[in-house]
C-alpha cells in the first residue's frame, strides 16, 4: 500500500482524512512494514466503509487487515441506528461468529510427552473435521430453534459442558435477540448434521504449549505458566452461518437501490438498522452467533472426553471464548457522549479493557483475554484488552495472521506429506484427512503472526500476555 | 472453437472460479465444475446420482452466484460431490442438473469446503474471441 496518502499520526497509526463521500476518516493501525505489505484493496474498502450512513468516529483497520468482501478483513466500523446507521452482511462475513476458544488443561509439556501420539489419535477420532464430516448431534427443527436462541447455554443444558464454561465465554455463551424465524430453511438444513464439527480450511483444534510469558501478573490471573498445555479451538457457525450470509447478501444487494444506496462494490451491501431487512438480518445473525457458541461448546465436550481417555483426571477449564466475525450492540463514547452503537468486527476481535462490565468477573481487573490464532506450525498468542483500546478502535484488536499466499500458489509450492513430515521433525503432530488441504494451509502461506501481534501490542489495541507453540494440530 | 473448460484464478485469501464455454449455459456448467475442483479432483467423481436445482436472480452475475451457491448447498446437505452439470437459462431463471456421488473421504481427499459464492469478481460476459466467461470468487 502506498503510505504517502496517509497522515502518519504516530508510529502505529495511519490516518486518511475524509474526502469526497467519506463521512469519517480511515484509521489503520500497523507498523510501516505491515502498511507497505498491505493490499491497496484494504484502503479502497476502508474508504468505501467510511462512506456508509451513520458511521461513527472512523473506518478502522487492524494490523492484519487484508482484502475482504465489501469490508476489509480486519475492519472495524460502528454505526448509530438513529443517524441512519446500517448493518452489513459483508461487514460480518460468511462465517458468522467464527472465533477462538482456549482451554487450560492443568497439564504440562513434559507431562504429556509420553502420550503425544495417543492423544493426537484420540483427538483426531473424537473431533469431526474436514469436508463431508458430520457431527454426532443431530437436531430436529424444534431442537434447532432452541439451540439458535440458547447458544452455549443450550449446549450446557444438553450436557455438553458445565455452567462455569458460560461464565468464561463472551456473552456468557448466549447473545440475546436471536430470531430463528429469520433463519432460512436452507440454513437450518445445512446445520442439521453439522453441530460439533470443526469445518475445514483454516479451522483447527490445537494442543499448544505456553512458550513465553510477557506479563507475569496477568498470565498468573489467566492461569498461564511456562510449559503449560492449552487447547485452542478455531471454528465458527458452520453451514448455518454460511447460508445466513449467502441469503442476506443477496437480499441486501437487491434492496440497496430501494434504500437509496449506490454501492461502489456489491458486497458492501447493507440495510438500515431500522428497516425490515436490517432487523431480520440482526435476528438471523444473532442466531448464527449462538450456533457458533453452541458448536464450540460441543467441541469442548468432545475434547474433554478425548483428554479423559488419555489423561484420566485432567481438568480442562475454559479461559475464554471470543468471536471475530460479528456485529454487536455496545456502548461507546463518541465526542464525549455515551452512545449505543452497532459495532461490526470482520476479522477483528473484541478487546474490552480492565474494569469493563462485559468482561467475566475473574478477568475483569486484568482485561478481557484476546485469543489470536496462528496457522499450523506457527505460534498463537493470548493478549489482554487495554483501557486505551476504547479510544483507539472501539475496543478491538487483531484476529490472526491472514494469508500471504493464495491457496493456488501454496499448492504449487508444497506437498501435504512433506509439510506433515517437516512439522513432525519439529515435534508437531498433524492430523488431517486431506494432504491437499495441508498443502493449501502450509504455515509459510500465512503472514508472520508475531509482526501483527507486536503491532497490536505497540499500538495499544491489546497487550501481549503469552505466546503459544503448537504441539498437536487437528486440521479441518 | 471455444472448448468448454474451467480454471481457477488467484485471490488473496480465497479462490476464483471461472467457467468458459461456447454458450452462457456452458460457462455456468464449467464454473460449477471449477467450484467442485476447489474441493477435490473432479475426475475422481462418479456421476451416479442426479440432483436438480432452480435459481432466480435479477442479473447474470447474481444468477451465477446463486447457481454456485445451489451447488454448495447440495454438497453440504447431501454430502455429495458432483462431476457433471447441465444448465438451462431462461432470462432471469436457471434450471440446473448435477450428477455426482456421496463423498468418499479416502478416494476424493476433499481439502476444503466452500462457505459460499461471493459477488467479488462476479461477472458473466463474452471475451474478445466470443467465448462466454462466468466467474466469481468463492469463500473457503
Amino acid at each position: 500500500m502506498d503510505t504517502a496518502r496517509f497522515i502518519h499520526k504516530s508510529e502505529y497509526e495511519w490516518m486518511l482524512p475524509p474526502s469526497g463521500a467519506m463521512r469519517v476518516p480511515v484509521v489503520i493501525y500497523a507498523s510501516e512494514e505491515l502498511m507497505r505489505e498491505m493490499d491497496e484493496k484494504v484502503r479502497e474498502q476502508a474508504v468505501n466503509v467510511a462512506m456508509l450512513p451513520g458511521i461513527q468516529r472512523a473506518s478502522f483497520a487492524m494490523p492484519d487487515a487484508h482484502w475482504g468482501y465489501g469490508f476489509p478483513i480486519g475492519g472495524v466500523a460502528a454505526f448509530d441506528a438513529d443517524q441512519g446507521g446500517v448493518v452489513s452482511a459483508g461487514g460480518v462475513g460468511f462465517d458468522i461468529s467464527c472465533g477462538v476458544r482456549a482451554l487450560r488443561t492443568g497439564l504440562t509439556r513434559a507431562g504429556i510427552a509420553r502420550a503425544l501420539k495417543p492423544l493426537a489419535d484420540e483427538l483426531s477420532r473424537a473431533i469431526p473435521a474436514g469436508v463431508g464430516s458430520t457431527g454426532r448431534v443431530h437436531l430436529s427443527l424444534a431442537e434447532m430453534d432452541h439451540m439458535l436462541t440458547g447458544g452455549a447455554r443450550w449446549a450446557v443444558k444438553e450436557g455438553y459442558g458445565t455452567p462455569r464454561d458460560l461464565e468464561h465465554s463472551e456473552e456468557q455463551g448466549c447473545i440475546a435477540g436471536a430470531e430463528p424465524d429469520h433463519v432460512s430453511a436452507h440454513a437450518k438444513a445445512r446445520q442439521q448434521d453439522e453441530m460439533g464439527t470443526l469445518g475445514s480450511g483454516n479451522h483447527y483444534l490445537e494442543v499448544q504449549e505456553v512458550a513465553e510469558i510477557y506479563d507475569d501478573s496477568i498470565a498468573r490471573t489467566y492461569g498461564l505458566q511456562p510449559g503449560g498445555i492449552i487447547v485452542s479451538i478455531h471454528c465458527g457457525s458452520r453451514g448455518l452461518g454460511h447460508q445466513i450470509g449467502t441469503d442476506f447478501l443477496k437480499k441486501m444487494i437487491i434492496s440497496a437501490a430501494a434504500h437509496g444506496f449506490v454501492l461502489p462494490e456489491r458486497e458492501l451491501a447493507c440495510a438500515p438498522i431500522h428497516s425490515p431487512t436490517g432487523r431480520q438480518y440482526l435476528g438471523a445473525m444473532r442466531a448464527g452467533i449462538n450456533c457458533a457458541l453452541a458448536n464450540r461448546q460441543i467441541l469442548t465436550h468432545l475434547t474433554r472426553k478425548a483428554f479423559a481417555t488419555v489423561f484420566p483426571g485432567a481438568e480442562l477449564t475454559l479461559l475464554y471464548d471470543v468471536s471475530h466475525n460479528t456485529c454487536k450492540v455496545e456502548e461507546h463514547f463518541v465526542g464525549g457522549e455515551r452512545k449505543q452503537l452497532y459495532v461490526h468486527r470482520k476479522g477483528a476481535t473484541r478487546a474490552f479493557g480492565p474494569g469493563h462490565p462485559g468482561v467475566p468477573q475473574a478477568w475483569r481487573e486484568a482485561g478481557q483475554p484476546v485469543l489470536i490464532g496462528g496457522s499450523m506450525g506457527t505460534c498463537s498468542y493470548i493478549l489482554a484488552g487495554t483501557l486505551e483500546s476504547e479510544n483507539l478502535a472501539f475496543s478491538s484488536a487483531v484476529h490472526g495472521a491472514g494469508r500471504a499466499m493464495s491457496r493456488h500458489q501454496a499448492l504449487h509450492h508444497w506437498q501435504g506429506r512433506q509439510i506433515v513430515d517437516e512439522l513432525a521433525g519439529r515435534g508437531i503432530l498433524i492430523r488431517c484427512r486431506s494432504m491437499r488441504g495441508v498443502a493449501e494451509e502450509a504455515p509459510a502461506a500465512y503472514k508472520d503472526v508475531s509482526a501483527v501481534v507486536d503491532a497490536a501490542d505497540r499500538a495499544g489495541l491489546a497487550r501481549k500476555i503469552a505466546k503459544l507453540l503448537p504441539v498437536i494440530c487437528i486440521k479441518g | 472453437m471455444n472448448r468448454p473448460r474451467w480454471e481457477h484464478f488467484a485471490h488473496a485469501s480465497d479462490i476464483g472460479v471461472r467457467g468458459i464455454g461456447e454458450t452462457k449455459e456452458s460457462a455456468f456448467e464449467q464454473a460449477a465444475l471449477a467450484a467442485i475442483a476447489v474441493m477435490t479432483d473432479v475426475a475422481a467423481v462418479r456421476a451416479d446420482e442426479e440432483i436438480r436445482a432452480a435459481c432466480h436472480a435479477p442479473d447474470d452475475a447474481l444468477l451465477l452466484v446463486d447457481w454456485i451457491n445451489a451447488v454448495v448447498f447440495a454438497v453440504a446437505t447431501r454430502k455429495m460431490l458432483f462431476g457433471r452439470f447441465e444448465v438451462r437459462l431462461d432470462g432471469p431463471r436457471l434450471r440446473g442438473k448435477m450428477w455426482g456421488e456421496k463423498i468418499d473421504i479416502d478416494r476424493h481427499q476433499p481439502c476444503v469446503e466452500i462457505k459460499g459464492a461471493t459477488c467479488t469478481e462476479a461477472r458473466v460476459f463474452r471475451d474478445k474471441r466470443g467465448a462466454w466467461i462466468a466467474q466469481c470468487v468463492v469463500d473457503v
